[in-house]
């Protein structure tokens, strides 16, 4: 090769590098991870994880003990499904909601109306620190903390302001026609928000659905808050940051617990990655 | 700087199909449900907030400013007001930073769609999952023994004592800021790439024949055609950092040096049951968070 194809060739070499080098800083500690959650107590704590890569089809270097061992005595299994039950609530509850409030906001016309979207951009702003006290003193009178009810309304009543925002701008962007035409043959609102602005946001809702699951499911605080020492309710999440308290150099059993806790948000995120971002990026979605 | 007319986009009246005026309970039915969790749960608590800001730990006596007295002036309090600010500096910079860069060059790889992809998996994992990928990655072992953590094992190949990465201030400040780097960067790669995807052809093209070398093409085509979105990704990013809690409460829970502001409320609400002190940390939170939020929707409203 000439020097002068080099130097043409110098800064794709560079950009290739470069982005080379980020692939591999996001991948290996993850990666990291889950080779160290297949190993053995005894290799995790005095050899490095990167050594079994040396010999990486040796399988009998690798063990599923970690995992029978967080998922029973670690209570990673309750955990599991404490995690389902939150998130499931804590996501139809309020998408359902939003839909509801975001087609009456868009497609109704009465008085006040311009109040109540004012009244939702603004909750856009209120940090959820400025509602933890009040909220935990009225669930402590009424015994909704430490429940999975309570974590719900919680998650109802924190997700809606940017649910109804993201749907709201959707439903703008709806051609008019559509409605007047649904209108004039005499369906009533009932039917135009079921059979016609449901099916019609699909794709919207799709995407607020997946963001506001995998909130809830990566949620900590707001847990911790609302469910006080109750493990028998607790999510992965507050399940796992309580085994780095109690296990903190056990490494195969926390990476093992790590890894349960992120198996569902990969495979939700690498079978829905498109309705993920543009859950994500927010009012961004146009119909 | 003109006044931005948020009234204007709340009361468009396009798409609005039912021109008459719906009339009796139905819109109610609709959007009283939504108006209910609301006042519930964020209208009447934020006002409640304010109000036990000025009570003492039991919300039992008036003690005037003595608890905004604390924020301002407490150990604590001012190691993490001075942690947020590192934060918001290093954080803020160093995400939006990576994250433009990558929007940029992964644009011109063949591999792009794989490269985001990863870097862009860590939004998908929670806080906690993340914490604990990192903390093992800061593993820390005497000099001697092996080291487990990568990034000690690193330093020690090339000849250096291994580091304790969240034991030593203020290193660990910086070793949790890397943390939320690795989180965040794919969000501000993603949203910029589709901004940067989204810039003229004809512009960039038409300075380049006018001779424009690729740093002049950057700087006067390319940054101002990405304002909006630089806009977006910013305000995201600070009030991330200002919010900043479960990396630091999994990581480190705030010893060594590493306390902030979103932390200490916790304690404060939990350790110390002082739910006077825990209010005004929330009030002031909210008062830095309430002009980066209004930039961050005036964006979001004029592309809606």
């Amino acid at each position: 090769m000439n020097w002068q194809k080099l130097k043409r060739r110098l800064p794709r070499l560079a950009v290739n590098i470069v982005v080379i080098a980020a692939i591999l800083i996001w991948f290996v500690p993850t990666l990291g991870l889950l080779v160290t959650s297949f190993r053995p107590a005894s290799d995790v704590a005095y050899s490095g994880w990167w050594t079994s890569l040396s010999s990486p089809l040796k399988f009998t270097q690798y063990t599923v003990e970690n995992y029978k061992n967080v998922l029973s005595s670690g209570g990673m299994l309750i955990a599991f499904r404490n995690s389902f039950i939150v998130s499931i609530g804590g996501t139809v509850i309020p998408v359902f909601l939003a839909a509801l409030a975001a087609f009456g906001l868009s497609k109704l016309n009465f008085k006040g109306r311009g109040f109540f979207y004012a009244l939702i951009v603004m909750m856009l702003v209120v940090p959820t620190q400025m509602t933890f006290v009040p909220v935990l003193r009225l669930y402590n009178k009424l015994s909704l903390s430490g429940t999975f009810g309570g974590l719900w309304l919680v998650h109802t009543g924190y997700g809606l302001p940017f649910s109804i925002f993201m749907l709201h701008t959707f439903f703008q962007s709806l051609p008019e026609e559509l409605f007047e035409a649904a209108h004039i043959d005499g369906a009533s609102i009932w039917t135009t928000f079921i059979r016609l602005a449901i099916p019609l946001s699909v794709p919207a809702l799709a995407s607020l659905v997946i963001f506001q699951f995998l909130a809830v499911w990566n949620d900590l605080l707001v847990a911790l808050i609302y469910l006080g020492g109750h493990q028998s309710v607790a999510p992965l999440t507050m399940r796992l940051s309580s085994l780095v308290g109690s296990h903190g150099q056990d490494w195969h059993l926390l990476t093992a617990a790590a890894f349960i806790s992120m198996i569902v948000p990969l495979i939700v995120f690498l079978s829905l990655q498109k309705y993920f971002v543009r859950g994500l990026m927010g009012g961004a979605v146009k119909g | 700087m003109a006044r931005p007319n948020l009234g204007r986009a709340f009361f468009r009246e396009r798409g609005m199909v039912m021109r008459r005026k719906t009339g009796g309970l139905t819109p109610l039915l609709y959007v009283g449900p939504a108006v209910f969790f609301l006042t519930i749960f964020q209208v009447y608590p934020a006002l409640q907030t304010i109000y036990l800001s000025f009570l003492d730990r039991r919300s039992e006596a008036f003690v005037g400013l003595a608890n905004y007295k604390f924020v301002f002036t407490s150990a604590p309090m001012l190691t993490a007001f001075k942690n947020n600010l590192i934060w918001l500096i290093f954080f803020t910079a160093g995400t939006v930073g990576l994250g433009l860069l990558f929007a940029i060059l992964v644009d011109k790889v063949r591999y792009e769609s794989f490269a985001k992809s990863i870097i862009f998996m860590p939004m998908a994992i929670s806080f906690v999952g993340a914490g604990v990928v990192w903390k093992f990655m800061y593993t820390y072992k005497p000099p001697g023994s092996e080291q487990i953590g990568l990034l000690n094992q690193i330093l020690v190949i090339f000849g250096f004592e291994p580091k304790g990465w969240l034991l030593e201030s203020p290193l660990n400040n910086f070793a949790l800021i890397v943390v939320g780097l690795w989180i965040w960067t794919g969000y501000c790669m993603v949203i910029l790439s589709a901004a940067y995807k989204g810039i003229p052809k004809e512009l960039t093209e038409a300075a380049q024949v006018d001779g424009a070398n690729s740093l002049q093409v950057f700087r006067h085509i390319t940054i101002p055609e990405l304002k909006p979105a630089l806009t977006m990704v910013i305000t995201t990013m600070l009030v991330n950092v200002l919010k900043i809690f479960d990396i630091i409460y999994v990581m480190t829970n705030g010893n060594y040096g590493t306390e902030v502001i979103a932390n200490r409320m916790f304690k404060e609400m939990f350790q110390f049951s002082n739910t006077g002190r825990a209010s005004a940390i929330a009030v002031i939170l909210f008062l830095m968070i309430v002009p980066i939020m209004y930039a961050n929707i005036r964006q979001k409203l004029r592309e809606g």
